[in-house]
Parts: C-alpha cells; structure tokens; sequence
C-alpha cells in the first residue's frame, strides 16, 4: 500500500483538516509500524500480538500447577505430560507463520529480512533460515513427530482445537480472547501468558498484527473532513478503552489503557492485560518494529507451505526453511522490480 | 431440423444480443484482458504497469511446483468426472426403477447442486475433520492410522475430490435419469425376451443409449473440476498440506487476489484456459465419434 502512490497519507490528511490528534499517544509499536519517516501513514484500527492462552482444566487433570509456560522448554515437558495424560492436542497454535515465525524472531531480537526487515529499503530476502529459525522449527517438528504439537491447518483454522476444549497449550492473537470468553463459558477455565522464550536468545518484542484503515487519494475535499473526523473518533479514548475491552485487542492509544486501568477492566480482566504487559516489557529493536514486505500474503504462504511439510516430515526444518526462504525471494524480486 | 427463417434483417440479432452482450462483458472482454495482463508486471492500484514479455510464463514453466499443480489438477480432474459419473449412473440406474417414494428419493439426490462449493466444503469439512469429524471417529475404531488432512496430503486431495463429487452428485444424477427414461422400453423388453440378463442388457443397450449424455456430463464435469472448484479448495484445505491440494485454478486465485501478483495469475489463467480448451478440443475430435446419438 505505501509503494502504491494511491493513499493520501493519514498525517497530511489530519493537518490539511485541521484536526488535531496527539500522534505521540499512539503505543510505540502501533506508531512505528505504520509510520514512515516518523510520519503516520495509515490509521491503525484492529492491532493485536499473539499470546499463549493454556486450558486450566487440563492443567489440573495431568496434575500441573496452575501456570503458563515461559519457555519452549516449559511447553515441550508440560506438554508431554498433557500428552500422557490423554489430552488430544497439548499444544496448538494458529497463525502458522504469524506466531511461530514472524514473531519468534521479533520476540528473539531476530532479523525476518534484510534492510531492517523493510523498514529501511525494499526487503529483498527473507533471514528465516538462521540458526534461531531452524532450532524453533526442530522444536516445532519434535512435537508434530512425538505427538505433543497438533498442527490444526493455516489462518486460524486451529482456533477451533482450542474453542472445542481440546488444547492444553495454545498460542494465537491477543484478540481471539473474546471469543475464547464466549465460547468457553461454562464449559471449561483458562488463562493467558507471555509468548514462550527460547533459551539462549536475546530478548526482543512481539509484533503487532491486525488492519489499519488507508486512505485512498481522488475523493471530495468534504469527504476528507468526514474521515478526518472518523479516525478522531476511532482514536477517542472512550471508543479504544470500549473496542479493546470487548475484544481483546490493543488499546491503541496510552490513555486508553490507563482509562482501561483506571476503571478496573483491567483487574476483572487480567487476561486482557497479558497482551499489554507483553508489549511493555519487549525491547523494540531493528529486528521487533514489525515487518514490511511487498506481497506478504504470498510470502506467508510460502512460509506455512514449508511449515506443513516439515512437519508432517517430509521435509528436515532446515531444507524446508530453505526452500521457503528461496520461494520468498522470488515473490521479494517480483515486488522489487515492480517498485525500482 | 425445422429451420426458422426470419423476414426481418434485424430481428435475429436483436433476440441475441442481450446473450451476446453478456458474453462478450463477462467472458471475451475478461479474458482478453487477461491476456494482455499476463505480459505485464502490474501492480494492485494498477499504477505501475512494466512490459516484460513472456517472463511470467518463463518463471512458471521454470518452477516444478507448477507442474506439480499441473498433475494434481489432471488427477482431480479425472478422478472428480470418472468417480462422479459412475456414481451417478449406477444411482440414476436405481432410481429409475419402479418402487415406492420415489419421488422423494430423486429431491433427495438432487439436492446437493443447490448447494455452494464453498459451503459444500464446508460440511465436508465437518464430516473429516481430524479432531471433531465424525469419519475420522468412526475410523477410530477400525485402524489406529490418523487420518489428519492438515498435514497428511492424500487424504485432503481425497476430502476435496469426494467433495466436488458429492457437490456435482445431483446435477449428474438429473441428466442421467432424463438420459434414462428415454430410453424406450420396448427396447429393453426385445433383449429381455432374447434372454439378456439385467447387466448385459445394461452394458449393450442402456449404456450405449446413454452415451450423448455421458459425453456431455464428461466435458462439463471436466470443466466444473478445472474451474468452479476454487472455493471448496479455498474453504477447506487452502492448498495444503504443503502443496497437496494447490489445483492450478486455486493457484491463479491465490497469486492474483491474494499475493497480488497480477500479471502473474493472468499467465496462469492463459494457460488453464489454453488447457481445458484442448482438453474440449480432443473430446470432441475423438470422443464424439463414438458416441451414438
């Protein structure tokens, strides 16, 4: 979208309108994900991280103590125990390429792609195939192989794992959290953690995924007042306290998590609170400000692509992550050469 | 035939021009621009737009994975139209008998055609599901093999072959019980006094008689295989595992709407379409000689 020349910045939007909204407000990943020169491009509407969330009935079943995992060490032995305790799919994750590529490397202080992962030029070539993505997808294949990780299909397709009762642990986005709450209710308890840490790499911070509202040029001067008035809206601390509050996402601004804080959401709600807490205690680096490829979605399903024939064993996690770095490169080139 | 003559110049072509207008707006127009597309490089807003020949289909025929789409398409394909038809035929065939409720029955096995690809694949969806499908709970107790699509390729090229056959099950079903009761009894009753039994009077009578409609169902189910099943692949195992799935119509959907890689989807629509244009081509050259009508 930024390449396209098609948008109208959402800075210049706001100034030419004449209406005034304290960019620097914005929490820190929101803004430097979608800023470009420390200038806001695109509103941020629906920003969310992955979390692990953990099914407390199960927990309790295989005799565990009531507490998330911290590290994949941790996923990996509870898991097995959750495993021998007859628990269908002790860990699970959606989002394949999402949770358990793009943002282990942010998490990990790892580089996704070169230039700063798109933030400072055109990525031409994906960094997934270093020695911290080959040793989390031989963790990832260990499991697929000895049966502790129920791969349950791309998007968030395992969702459904989790939402049936069936997941002991599972990772995916902060904002599946409503859902969860609905569809749990009365039949089973759970809780939320940090992203498991890989031992033996530095700390980074989770990415933010989700939608961001652009703004495309060649429309009236009248309808620009109205959509500058509509992201006023949006950013107003009482619709982000009340839209992260129903669903699980991030409140994009800081005042809204104090209001959030302030009025005791956040204490009924220490769930919602993971997904903050978890932002707020990362380290932003080059490598966790987010990742900014042309053709992303290709990309993805590269990625995810090489994830299932890993782990359904064809394929060792170092050939497979080659092979998807090769493919990435490709679909980068495409992209590259359109934009030179 | 009888043969219409018209008095007036115009007429004809203003009683086919609305079907024509649609033609042209929804198939010729599209396709043309396709492949005008597929020499380009384009971006999504359309504000780049870079000749460069014929290098998007140099990159696809230098990529194995296309070919693999390719033989998966060609397997699908076959297996969807050969599978479907015979289905169809033999349930046609009981159907078309003389019992009770039969009316009933034939609603019944028609009513899968009114039904979405995407939505068809998502019952199937339900039924395979590895964790709470009702298939995989009764293969439970037969073998301990886990038949998890998500990461076991065969078994999710089966679920969407079983699918799109169960999808297209009525549509067939309805022409071949047409194709049936045309089929003058007086016929079936001269072999019967011959003293052919039912199968043989099936494979030298009926059979035979069938085959216009046959030969029609082929070329359509060949085509519904190769192009309208995007949105059962989509809503159920969107390509994978691995690539196990990626039919060639998925592949062009994918790359163009959702990787955005324009000019390199309308390639591969250019060579789908040059594909099932043979496929109709040499059904007719050689097919149609063998069919009686």
């Amino acid at each position: 979208m930024l390449s396209s020349g098609a948008v109208y910045p959402v800075y210049q939007l706001m100034k030419d309108n004449a209406v005034a909204l304290d960019w620097n407000d914005l929490i820190g990943p929101v803004k430097s994900y979608y800023s470009t020169g420390g200038n806001l491009y695109s509103m941020a509407f629906n920003s969310s991280t992955p979390i692990l969330y953990y099914n407390k009935d199960h927990f309790r079943k295989a005799g565990l103590s009531d507490k998330a995992p911290t590290t994949w060490d941790e996923v990996e032995a509870i898991a097995k125990k959750l495993q021998a305790a007859g628990v269908k799919c002790p860990f699970g994750s959606a989002w394949p390429s999402w949770v358990l590529v793009e943002n282990m490397h942010a998490y990990h202080d790892q580089p996704f792609a070169d230039h700063g992962n798109g933030f400072d030029g055109l990525a031409t070539s994906l960094r997934i195939n270093g020695p911290f993505g080959v040793k989390m997808m031989e963790v990832l294949a260990r499991g697929a192989k000895e049966g502790w990780f129920t791969y349950g299909g791309r998007l968030n397709k395992a969702e459904a794992l989790m939402t049936a009762g069936e997941c002991g642990i599972f990772t995916t986005s902060s904002a599946y959290i409503g859902n969860l709450t609905r569809a749990s209710e009365g039949k089973f308890t759970w809780a939320t953690g940090f992203l498991p840490r890989l031992a033996g790499f530095p700390q980074g911070s989770s990415i933010i995924g989700g939608a961001t509202l652009w703004v495309m040029k060649g429309a009236k001067p009248e309808e620009y007042k109205g959509v500058a008035q509509f992201f006023k809206y949006v950013a107003s601390t009482e619709n982000q306290a009340w839209w992260a509050g129903v669903t699980g996402y991030l409140p994009l601004t800081n005042a809204a998590a104090k209001a959030m804080d302030a009025s005791g959401h956040y204490a009924k709600n220490p769930n919602q609170k993971t997904a903050v807490n978890q932002m707020s205690n990362g380290k932003t680096t080059p490598n966790s400000q987010g990742i900014r490829l042309g053709n992303f979605n290709s990309v993805r399903d590269a990625i995810e692509e090489q994830m299932e024939n890993i782990f359904s064993g064809h394929k060792t996690p170092k050939q497979g992550l080659d092979d998807a770095v090769a493919k990435g490169n490709e679909i980068l080139k495409e992209f590259a050469a359109l934009y030179k | 035939m009888k043969r219409t003559v018209f008095r007036n110049r115009w007429l004809p072509w203003a009683l086919v021009a609305p079907q024509l207008a649609v033609t042209i707006a929804f198939f010729f127009w599209p396709a043309f621009d396709s492949l005008r597309l597929s020499l380009y490089r384009a971006s999504p807003f359309g504000d780049r737009l870079i000749f460069i020949g014929f290098a998007n289909f140099q990159r696809l025929l230098a990529d194995p994975a296309y070919f693999r789409s390719v033989t998966t398409s060609f397997v699908f394909s076959l297996f969807v139209t050969l599978v479907g038809l015979s289905v169809a035929l033999v349930l046609a065939s009981l159907a078309n008998a003389k019992i009770r409720g039969l009316g009933v029955y034939r609603s019944l096995l028609l009513w899968p055609y009114g039904i979405a690809p995407a939505v068809a694949g998502v019952i199937w969806l339900f039924v395979f599901h590895p964790s709470f499908g009702v298939l995989p709970y009764i293969l439970s107790f037969v073998t301990t093999y886990q038949f998890n699509w998500f990461l076991k390729g065969w078994v999710a090229l089966t679920l969407i072959i079983v699918a799109a056959i169960w999808k297209q099950f009525g549509y067939n079903l309805a022409f071949y019980l047409a194709g049936l009761q045309a089929i003058p009894g007086s016929v079936l009753e001269a072999a019967s006094v011959d003293g052919a039994g039912p199968i043989r009077r099936f494979f030298t009578i009926t059979f035979p008689l069938l085959s216009p409609v046959t030969f029609f169902l082929f070329t359509l189910n060949m085509t519904f295989a190769f192009f309208d099943t995007f949105g059962l692949v989509h809503a159920v195992t969107q390509g994978g595992p691995g690539d196990a799935t990626s039919i060639l119509v998925y592949r062009a959907w994918k790359d163009g709407f959702d990787g955005l890689q324009l000019g390199y989807s309308a390639a591969q629509s250019v060579i789908l379409m040059l594909l099932v244009i043979a496929l109709t081509a040499v059904q007719f050259r050689y097919a149609e000689k063998k069919v009686t009508y």
